[in-house]
């Protein structure tokens, strides 16, 4: 990692300590928006940091971005800003104006059905501007947003487009949340009328498949981050909590329990950080599918350990060990289960074929085999390649990205 | 460690890895055209002296070793790039593992010049193994309970007891030896000395401990009045355990606690074929993305002992994950390619020979070099529990 980015994060990690209040947990428990701390994080420049400096941002890149990310996961961060910085990443690779806000994406799930164009949102040009129509579920926060970047269907080609606030609050049919009482809300556009401004260029920018990738990959760092406070705050009840006469840690049955917890954790630990130096070096889907498919089983066994550990203690409202278990519960269902990223994975091995598994893995540059055309009657996961770029940063001199960084940096530091 | 931050940070390899791992890919399919080995149930573990012998030629043993005691100076990340490629493709290294892993660098930190001198070139060519003589009858995981003892005599020692579950002892020509010499003192761990032994000596006597896959790679080790002279002693007497700290980590670490079973996984993508159902491929993806993770994590603690780094916990967390993994290969494909399907395959099929080896072998993996519970018990040190 390098020094700018620890100085990033560490700042961050400040300014994330002192948000992270009850109230605040609360606050989002209950569905609601903490706008004066999200004020707070756009105050510092933290919610632009990884905009480029074309967008008006510090440039950051994209491993800047999930290091991020990996924190809030550690905090439970009660704010969207994963999602947020996942939509912005989308409306610049569709060479779209970077948006104020809290911001939001979609579609986050039917990827499959969505790519073979099944339940896509659609556009329809119009005299003046164009009209948006269709169903898009579980949308991250979207009652709380600023604006929400969507994939949609110009005739056959998908088309980022940007919908405002208040038509997105208009949109909204049904409030649902995932495990984590994080909102995830159902919206439907009845032919609602977008500016010119807020549509891409047909067929540029990301497509449901290359969404999933990147989403996947933005759950997993965060899943990161909140396994590692999982397994702090269980090694910690460990030392703590006294029974017949003794620490509970001091009985081999539980100090046997934590071991296997921080081998998940370390594998989850592993697995984000080979993925994040990965997407660092140019295009990582396998990357990304081996570390959603490890992470979320480790997830399942790390968490309920954990909760075994805490005892009754643990399952209460008040004790904050469901804060992490419940995201990772929820994070570990969005964008890609393990089970539907192991499939992927099986169909590439099967394709590689025993003799080229290895050598497969150990190249840097991962060059997925191609799928025989007809070669299955069965509907798959989308095999093809789609370009997924770091488009953060682009390749900017690096002593500027530096300076600016810096300035971030400092803010930061003067906020927290 | 501090905990809640374990981190196994990419190892950025100062050299061109793909190209190593051709050279290495290259030679093993040049070895397999020459009729010097194919792969066999066993994978790596296959005893195969004439490919020790190319692998020596070749510079690929005591890769990091001094040139003046036959090594190559190679970087220890070099050497782990070579190793994982080894152990990857099941190449049958079996011969001279412990002398490459363990006894060679044992020797190369604690023994005399006349030793390295005498015996690393040795195994740095291929020619001789040694085996590692540490548990006994009554000292399986508690290494500080052998009773196998030297006593002191003029000019050397003189050794009686017993060594078991010795492998590859009957093929060796050396063994490093573990022997009671003197105290135990409060801590248990005092008065233990490590021995260099030359097999061949009066008085030692090796019996078959045969496998229930049965295979020959255990053996009894008897020592009547051995008598062993002093230019022998490996570092100082009675100061052994603290030799040991190193040598495990090393152990533990090394790519060989994941590795056991590729060949397997390799078989079954085979034989689940280009068009797998749902069931097969989730099953073989899993595989697939723990083998991933494993291989990072193993290289990320290669990276940090390079960087001097004593990342015993982390060894354990991988030896713990790792020879779980190895133990679930062939489970996963007995589920898979079922009893049928498997009587349907040609008399002598490779993967039925892999499955049914690996199979019964891999009760062993969770056992050999440090138990499960001894690992785990060393991650909770790591935790500050212990």
């Amino acid at each position: 990692m390098s020094e700018m980015r620890d100085v990033l994060i560490d700042s961050a990690a400040r300014l994330f300590g002192d948000l992270c209040t009850n109230e605040r947990f609360e606050v989002a428990e209950r569905g609601g928006f903490n706008a004066d701390a999200w004020a707070l994080l756009e105050a510092t420049g933290l919610t632009r940091a990884t905009l480029s400096e074309a967008r008006g941002g510090a440039g950051a890149d994209l491993g800047d971005a999930l290091a991020l990310v990996r924190e809030a996961g550690r905090v439970a961060l009660p704010l969207p800003l994963a999602d947020s910085l996942l939509a912005e990443l989308v409306l610049a690779a569709a060479g779209l104006p970077p948006r104020s806000g809290v911001g939001t994406i979609g579609p986050v799930v039917d990827f499959v059905r969505m790519d073979a164009g099944e339940g896509a949102l659609t556009l329809v040009k119009r005299a003046k501007g164009w009209e948006l129509s269709g169903t898009l579920c579980r949308i991250p926060a979207a009652r709380n947003a600023g604006y929400l970047v969507a994939l949609a269907l110009l005739e056959s080609r998908w088309t980022s487009v940007v919908v405002g606030g208040d038509a997105l609050r208009r949109a909204v049919v049904k409030q649902d949340a995932n495990w984590a009482n994080e909102p995830r809300d159902t919206l439907t556009f009845k032919r609602v009328p977008l500016p010119a401004d807020a549509v891409g260029k047909p067929g540029e920018g990301y497509t449901p498949a290359t969404l999933k990738f990147m989403g996947a990959l933005f759950r997993v760092v965060a899943m990161a981050g909140a396994m590692g406070q999982v397994l702090r705050l269980a090694v910690q009840y460990a030392k703590d909590r006294v029974q017949f006469g003794r620490p509970i840690g001091q009985f081999q049955a539980v100090q046997h329990q934590l071991a296997i917890l921080a081998s998940q954790v370390a594998a989850a630990s592993a697995a984000a950080d080979a993925v994040t130096d990965a997407v660092s070096n140019g295009p990582a889907h396998f990357e990304i599918a081996a570390a959603k498919a490890r992470i979320g089983e480790a997830a399942h066994i790390a968490c309920g350990i954990a909760h075994q550990v805490h005892g009754a203690m643990g399952f209460t409202y008040e004790h904050e060990l469901h804060r992490y278990t419940r995201r990772l519960w929820a994070w570990r269902d969005e964008f890609g289960t393990e089970v539907e990223w192991a499939e992927w994975i099986g169909e590439i091995a099967a394709r590689l074929g025993g003799s080229r598994l290895w050598p497969f893995l150990t190249s840097r540059d991962k060059r997925l085999p191609a799928a025989k055309p007809g070669a299955s009657q069965r509907k798959r996961a989308v095999a093809k390649r789609p370009a997924i770029r770091p488009t953060v940063a682009g390749r900017k001199p690096a002593a500027k990205k530096t300076l600016v960084k810096k300035t971030v940096v400092k803010r930061l530091r003067v906020k927290s | 460690m501090s905990h809640g931050d374990l981190r196994f940070e990419p190892v950025q390899l100062p050299f061109d890895a793909q190209a190593l791992r051709q050279e290495v890919r290259d030679f093993l399919a040049k070895m397999q055209r020459e009729g010097i080995y194919k792969v066999g149930p066993a994978g790596w573990a296959e005893v195969n002296r004439p490919f020790c012998l190319a692998l020596g030629k070749r510079g690929w043993l005591g890769m990091t070793w001094p040139k003046r005691y036959g090594g190559h100076e190679r970087s220890e990340l070099e050497r782990y790039v070579v190793t994982e490629e080894l152990l990857a493709n099941a190449a049958p290294i079996r011969m001279q593992q412990a002398a490459d892993r363990q006894n060679g660098p044992l020797i190369l930190r604690f023994g005399s010049e006349w030793q390295k001198l005498t015996f690393l070139p040795k195994f740095a060519r291929g020619e001789a193994s040694c085996a590692i003589g540490l548990s006994e009858p009554d000292s399986g995981s508690d290494l500080a309970a052998i009773r196998t003892r030297g006593e002191k005599v003029d000019g050397g020692w003189k050794v009686n007891g017993r060594k078991v579950w010795t492998s590859s002892a009957h093929y060796s020509q050396y063994m490093t030896l573990l022997l009671r010499t003197g105290d135990k003192g409060e801590s248990r761990h005092g008065g233990m000395t490590r021995f260099l032994i030359d097999l061949s000596w009066q008085g030692i006597t090796i019996r078959p401990i045969v496998h229930m896959t049965g295979e020959h790679d255990f053996n009894e080790v008897t020592f009547d009045d051995v008598l062993v002279p002093d230019n022998m002693v490996i570092g100082e007497v009675d100061e052994a355990w603290k030799q040991l700290g190193t040598e495990l980590a090393h152990e533990r670490s090394s790519p060989d606690r994941w590795t056991a079973q590729l060949h397997v996984l390799r078989q079954l993508v085979d034989e689940v074929g280009k068009e797998p159902d749902r069931v097969e491929a989730q099953s073989v993806g899993r595989l697939v993305a723990h083998l991933w993770t494993l291989q990072n994590m193993s290289a990320s603690i290669a990276g940090m002992l390079d960087r001097g780094l004593n990342p015993s916990v982390e060894a354990s967390i991988v030896k713990d994950l790792g020879t779980h993994y190895e133990q679930e290969i062939p489970h996963v494909a007995r589920a898979l390619i079922g009893e049928g399907r498997r009587a349907r395959l040609p008399d002598n099929d490779a993967f039925s020979n892999a499955l049914r080896y690996n199979l019964l072998f891999a009760p062993a993996l969770t056992i050999r070099g440090g138990t499960r519970e001894m690992l785990r018990n060393n991650i909770a040190r790591g935790l500050g529990l212990r």
